[in-house]
């Protein structure tokens, strides 16, 4: 009868170990977000593109930085201003901590948008966002890394075009690991809340 | 020849008041997002129908844009779309709201540069045959409605 309380004392000791280990591991996912979490899901941030200013730039110059990473394009009348006027009201109520994070508007329409469309167009914005394009193989490689197709439609006269393209938002904690997903609908408040997480975490 | 001249004067005064009476819609909240460049714009507005029957919005005309079209913003299923439409119903005694994300006039080519500030008339065009000239206030790019 004293048998089985030896491996059921193992058998706590071992599932003990097991949530430790599991927390240790786990120890992203431990903080409280409000968005749908994608770490784990999604792989860290990525590309070789050229800036707004003209200059090549890498996921490495962005290390340090929260990054909120949204595809779009400059003759998006409505859908893309919207969420960049949506995305400039959070970091105003960032305030000083909006310095540590970047918003990065990649053009999923290369052809028109030129560095210099970019930089005029995202300064009408939030001062921390940066204008990305780049050749149309290296936007498509970023946008099938994280599934955000996107595809050029036809539309009235002149050879005009529109581009239907992914909503999400993807954020990026300091060390480039993508953490949560936004959508033009999220409440502004909860993109704040957990901005703000992981601009204190420092994790 | 009086009796034709009181005729034609009658016919003239129906004719005004039909254009002044013609339209029961009222617009407010008249906005332009205006983008860089000559970048396509956004116009949004409320427009309410004080008419006993329905109405539909089809189009727009103005002299600052070289197009005017009525589209459909969408994001359904993670994916931002954008599509023209014909008639934009709004019914009796009821309200449509032109905005961001939404239904919107997409205005193309603009003739001179919009300024922040600027009143922009655009005259709306509904499935009667009637008009309606409004006054849309042209916002900053980073604008979220036709107020701070
Ligand atoms: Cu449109």
């Amino acid at each position: 009868m004293k048998h089985p309380r030896v491996p059921r004392l193992a058998l706590f000791l071992w599932a003990l170990a097991c949530c430790l280990l599991l927390a240790g591991c786990q120890h992203h996912e431990a903080l409280p977000f409000k968005l749908t979490r994608i770490s784990g899901h999604m792989p860290d941030l990525q590309f070789r593109l050229t800036d707004d200013n003209g200059k090549t730039v890498t996921a490495d110059d962005y290390r340090g930085k929260v990054v909120l990473l949204y595809f779009g394009y400059t003759h998006c009348p409505d859908v893309c201003p919207l969420t960049l006027a949506h995305l400039h009201v959070v970091m105003q109520q960032l305030g000083k901590q909006a310095d540590d994070v970047r918003i990065l508007f990649v053009s999923v329409d290369p052809t028109r948008d030129t560095p210099q469309a970019l930089h005029e167009y995202v300064r009408a914005f939030d001062k921390h966002t940066v204008g990305l394009t780049g050749s149309a193989g290296a936007i498509e490689a970023l946008t099938k890394r994280y599934r955000a197709a996107f595809s050029r439609e036809p539309s009235g006269k002149d050879g005009n075009y529109e581009v239907s393209h992914s909503s999400a938002i993807y954020v990026f904690d300091r060390d480039g690991h993508a953490r949560v997903l936004s959508t033009p609908i999220t409440p502004q408040a909860d993109l704040v809340h957990d901005l703000k997480l992981l601009l204190d975490s420092g994790d | 020849m009086k009796r034709r001249a009181i005729l034609l004067a009658g016919l003239l005064v129906a004719g005004l008041a039909h254009a002044d009476a013609g339209v029961p819609v009222t617009a407010s909240h008249a906005w332009i997002r205006v983008l860089p460049g000559n970048l396509p714009a956004g116009a949004y507005v409320v427009l309410h129908n004080d008419g006993a029957k329905p109405l539909a919005l089809t189009g727009a005309d103005t002299a600052a844009y070289g197009e005017a079209m009525l589209h459909e913003s969408s994001s359904t299923g993670g994916v931002s779309r954008m599509r023209t439409i014909d008639a934009l119903p709004i019914p009796a005694h009821g309200t449509r709201t032109l905005a961001p994300g939404g239904y919107h006039l997409m205005l193309m080519d603009a003739k001179h540069p919009v300024h922040p500030g600027a009143k922009i008339r655009i005259t709306l065009k509904f499935d009667d045959g009637s008009t309606l000239p409004v006054d849309f206030l042209a916002r900053p790019a980073s604008a979220l409605s036709d107020k701070d």
